[in-house]
């Protein structure tokens, strides 16, 4: 992999959570969230993260974000390893990150005016003085198309897209490099989504950001992300450009779930051929060994239960993690 | 198909809240032949859910009343008939099928139990017999372990295996109508692929009817026959599949055609936007088209008086006073 020009690189990162149990709350089990993924992000680059639920997508995001102590690997935002930064420095790199969230509504305080939301991390990372603060909210709530008369409403008196927009001026506030997109749509109906993601894609543009943007509808994936990643069960599938990923995908579980998405158009929808995946996703408790997909798909071979396969480049900017391809 | 099975005649269902009266559902009609598979469509809060509900008789009331209309099934009107009359049919002739299985899952009963409960009452079988045929309903709907599992709880499945649990109960009586209501929004796309094959295979082998309530305008290209559009309450657009997708005629069909990003096309630059937000039901004023703020091809009529339902092709419905300039108007957009 390139590293120039790379804003984040993510090494061998493992997450486990432990489970606990007993009275002495000891550790019986690890659920195996993200286990052994590397990849890297370039400046100006949206990065598109797939996969079924709980394959470890947000995990991955918060990891990043050092929400959560890493199990083990390695993280370097523009070339600087941070998993074990502390105090001022650890500070500093998190106004230049920043999150936006599935559900607009539960993580915005009930209590406090929309202003006060948009402007919180302002004030945590005192960059604001008293006399501009208001100015500075009219400014936020201008880039996200919100009438800067709202700013003393609380969230409940906004529709869904509205409370997303306030939630992405509020990411934006400390003027981040980098934001972890988490669902940021998912929520909402058809009309508003297309509204939200013009909006994600303008002021990506306008602020020279560079996003991870997780999502589960891989149409919208696409549209919005230059390349993409496919997670299966803490693991990364396969990662290429967008395009090549939705033209040639190569990894039999990116072809079953790209056959899954349906087409809004019947007269193409009917040609397409399907690939049905039997079964549901097994525990990340006891991920299966070899592949951790061979239980659910239907090339595996012998080789596929006993050895796990590598990430491997296939050309280009490529890259496939299966014994087949 | 062309047997008719329910026809929905200019159905009212209203909610009286503090903010006033909410037409929920205004002067909705449609019909659904045996066999056929319809879907309904539109922005969230547009009464879909609200319009099956009263299908199935579970308007909460207070606050919802269906104030007219009426509902006609098996030749019966369904808005007519007592209480009783009705439970023999829920569940048995019309079944139902929730976005949320744990919501109409019994968390204390096993899932056998409330599979065979049903088998019971409306087709007088044995407790026997009738967990026999629950088993073999969850083997049918993809449970692996099926004899064994059908001692267990809800709790005890994953949120894919519960929807599976809901189809079973929801097709254990052989339903001549099945309603399901935005049945895989909570499941991923390849247990949503597995989970629309069942409801598919149920309607070829046994030609159940289907009301498909959803977003995913995917969905609906892939399975149904028949689509109709709900907007504000109201019906706006209604047509066969290949009518809605090749020549949409109602601006909002149009809009929400264009503004979902697709895989199969070049990535465009910007995706279309309808802009604005859909009115507050409460608030709508009677004689304009609901269209009117967020539609750009709206002129000084369409905020003068409401549009009113014109045929204007085979099976083709549409309410917008500018239907017979849409093809041109599109052009011009492309
Ligand atoms: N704080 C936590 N404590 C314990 N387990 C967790 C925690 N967060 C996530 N997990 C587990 O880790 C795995 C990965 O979860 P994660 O939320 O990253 O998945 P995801 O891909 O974001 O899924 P979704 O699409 O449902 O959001 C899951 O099995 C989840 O249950
Ligand atoms: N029990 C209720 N009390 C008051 N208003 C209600 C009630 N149920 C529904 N409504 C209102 O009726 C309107 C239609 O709601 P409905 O649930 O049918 O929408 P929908 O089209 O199914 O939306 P969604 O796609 O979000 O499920 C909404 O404005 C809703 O707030
Ligand atoms: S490695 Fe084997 S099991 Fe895994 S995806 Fe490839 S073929 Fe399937
Ligand atoms: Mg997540
Ligand atoms: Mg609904």
């Amino acid at each position: 992999m390139k590293t120039d020009g790379d804003l984040i690189q993510v090494r061998e990162l493992v997450k486990y959570f432990p489970v606990l149990a007993g009275v002495l709350k000891r550790k019986v089990a690890d659920i195996k969230a993200v286990d052994g993924v590397s990849f890297d992000i370039r400046n100006g680059e949206t990065l598109g993260l797939v996969g079924e639920s709980g394959c470890g997508k947000t995990t991955v995001g918060r990891c990043i974000l050092r929400l959560y102590d890493i199990t083990s690997g390695q993280i370097l935002f523009e070339k600087t390893g941070i998993t074990n930064l502390k105090g001022e420095q650890l500070r500093r790199m998190r106004r230049d990150m920043q999150l936006i969230f599935q559900d607009p509504y539960a993580s915005l305080d009930p209590r406090m005016t929309a202003g006060d939301i948009i402007c919180e991390p302002l004030l945590v990372h005192n960059m604001v003085k008293g006399k501009e603060y208001r100015a500075k909210v009219a400014e936020l709530m201008k880039m996200v198309e919100l009438e800067p008369r709202m700013e003393d409403r609380c969230p409940h008196e906004f529709s869904g897209g509205q409370r997303q927009r306030i939630g992405i001026a509020r990411a934006l506030a400390t003027r981040p490099k980098f934001i972890v997109c988490d669902e940021p749509v998912s929520a909402l109906d058809v009309s508003i989504q297309s509204q939200i993601i013009s909006l994600l894609m303008r002021l990506r543009q306008e602020l020279a950001l560079t996003y991870l943007f997780i999502a589960h509808d891989l149409s919208v994936v696409r549209h919005i992300s230059d390349r993409v990643a496919v997670m299966y069960l803490g693991k990364i599938m396969e990662i290429t450009d967008s395009d090549e990923l939705y033209a040639h995908p190569l990894h039999p579980y990116t072809r079953a779930l790209l056959s899954a998405v349906p087409i809004p158009d019947p007269k193409i929808d009917r040609e397409r051929k399907r690939i049905l995946l039997s079964g549901d996703v097994p525990s990340p408790l006891l991920p299966p060994p070899g592949c951790r997909f061979h239980t659910r798909c239907w090339m595996a071979k012998d080789i596929c239960k006993e050895s796990l396969p590598e990430l491997r480049n296939v050309g280009s900017s490529h890259w496939v993690a299966c014994h087949l391809v | 198909m062309g047997d008719r099975l329910l026809e929905v005649r200019n159905l009212k269902t209203y909610f009286y809240i503090k903010e006033g009266e909410l037409r929920a559902v205004d002067e909705l009609s449609y019909t659904v032949n045996k066999g056929q598979f319809v879907s309904l469509v539109g922005e969230s809060a547009c009464g879909k859910s609200v319009s099956a509900l009263s299908i199935m008789r579970l308007i909460p009331y207070p606050p919802g009343v269906i104030v007219g209309g009426e509902i006609i099934f098996d030749d019966k009107d369904l808005l007519s008939l007592s209480e009783e009359e009705m439970r023999s049919i829920r569940g048995n002739r019309i079944a139902m099928i929730f976005q949320e299985p744990m919501t109409s899952l019994n968390p204390v009963l096993t899932v056998g139990r409330q599979i065979s409960e049903a088998l019971e009452i409306h087709r007088g079988m044995s407790n026997q017999d009738a967990m026999q045929e629950a088993a073999k309903l969850l083997k049918l709907v993809g449970i692996p372990d099926a004899e064994r599992r059908v001692g267990e709880y809800p709790y005890q499945f994953s949120g894919g295996m519960q929807q599976r649990i809901m189809i079973a109960m929801a097709i254990s009586c052989r339903p001549a109508l099945l309603i399901a209501d935005e049945p895989t929004t909570s499941v991923d796309v390849t247990v949503q692929a597995q989970l629309m094959e069942l409801i598919n295979n149920l309607r070829q082998e046994f030609g159940t009817s289907v009301i498909l309530i959803t977003h995913n305008l995917g969905l609906v290209a892939r399975y149904a026959d028949h689509v109709n559009v709900m907007y504000a309450g109201r019906l706006v657009e209604s047509g066969s599949l290949d009518v809605i997708y090749s020549e949409p005629s109602h601006p909002y069909t149009m809009g929400l055609i264009a503004s979902v990003p697709r895989l199969d096309l070049e990535r465009a630059q910007s995706l279309h936007v309808i802009p604005g937000l859909p009115p507050d039901l409460t608030r709508l004023p009677k004689n304009i088209c609901a269209f009117a703020a967020r539609c750009k091809f709206a002129l000084g009529e369409c905020i003068k008086a409401r549009p009113e339902l014109e045929q204007v092709g085979d099976n083709h419905l549409v309410a917008c006073f500018r239907h017979s300039e849409m093809k041109a108007l599109a052009e011009v957009e492309k």
